[in-house]
């Protein structure tokens, strides 16, 4: 009886790590020099678009590109370069639309802008239409006084 | 009464930008170069043909060359050949084949099988000339011209339209630049 217990204790345990070891993304065996790179390394690839599949940052993408450019990103981290220089590497090869957070420049002025333009046309929209509105029930008020 | 028309212009701003998403849309996916009018990545690749010998940026500069990057494993390319075939056969322009991420085995079969319109073919093994010339898609198309500026970059299939317009007039004008 205890032993049988003890075998599914074992098998359950096998099971739970080989769960564990699927449910872990790792496509590539990259290694890291510390914690502090690693982490390093899934921020930049959140943050970069996988060119081939656009709606896809490198760290989830599995096309070929990505993982080129994941071990592009783990190596030039290697050689020590900060992560504003990484993602120049990129953008001087595939533009700024790599970043997924583009900054603001002459061509990116609508995409930063348009939210607040948005905002405040709707903004001027409501206004106009509740003093309408209150002016409308005024002049009902008044009528209904007058009847 | 201009509760009336702002509904009804609203919808028309709505079908306009509705019809000009339509109109881009095969062209979203593409990506404007960054190396548009910038020097040609620095490369040295072996050659395909005879992998002893390389070749690099400083040895194709002094003339104009159209760097045609392809891989045995690329439908596309397939689709390209003949235009590309045709190309070759005017003279007008140096043609380097960049064969990436593929076998060379493959790419040889595949230039044995379908005919070799290239000048010369590199072997980008890992892709990491490619990443240096922004390559995202297959094919992809750059025109050098003789100080070693890229001054057109192709996306994708090659069209004899693309070829006619884009192209030639370009590798003319800078034969009689020189």
């Amino acid at each position: 009886m205890k032993l049988s217990k003890f075998i599914v204790f074992v098998l359950s345990l096998a099971l739970s790590v080989s769960v564990l070891a699927q449910s872990s993304p790792v496509q590539e065996p990259l290694v890291f020099e510390s914690q502090q790179q690693q982490d390093r390394f899934d921020q930049l690839t959140k943050e970069l678009r996988c060119l081939v599949c656009q709606n896809q940052n490198l760290a989830d993408s599995d096309a070929v590109l990505a993982h080129d450019l994941r071990r592009e990103v783990h190596e030039l981290l290697q050689t020590g370069r900060s992560d504003e220089e990484i993602k120049q590497f990129l953008v001087d090869r595939y533009g700024v639309f790599v970043l997924y957070r583009p900054p603001v420049q002459t061509n990116t002025y609508l995409l930063w802008l348009a939210p607040l333009a948005l905002l405040l046309i709707g903004g001027w929209v409501l206004r106009a239409s509740i003093s309408k509105r209150s002016a409308l029930l005024n002049t009902d008020g008044q009528q209904d006084q007058t009847d | 009464m201009s509760s009336r028309i702002l509904p009804l212009v609203a919808f028309i701003i709505l079908v306009v930008l509705l019809v000009v998403g339509l109109q881009i849309s095969d062209k979203k996916t593409q990506i404007p170069s960054p190396l548009i009018d910038k020097p040609v990545p620095d490369f040295d690749l072996p050659v395909l043909a005879s992998p002893d010998h390389r070749m690099s940026r400083e040895s194709l500069l002094g003339k104009p060359y159209l760097v045609n990057f392809w891989g045995s494993w690329c439908v596309t390319c397939r689709a390209e050949h003949p235009v590309v075939t045709d190309l070759a056969n005017l003279n007008a322009v140096y043609i380097v084949g960049m064969n990436f991420r593929d076998e060379s085995e493959d790419a040889l079969a595949w230039l044995q099988r379908w005919g070799n319109p290239y000048d010369v073919s590199l072997v980008d093994y890992d892709g990491r000339t490619s990443i240096d010339f922004g390559v995202y898609a297959a094919p992809e198309t750059f025109l050098v011209d003789p100080s070693g500026t890229i001054v057109f970059k192709h996306l994708g299939e090659l069209t004899w339209d693309v070829v006619e317009t884009e192209i030639l007039p370009r590798v003319a004008s800078m034969e009689v630049g020189n």
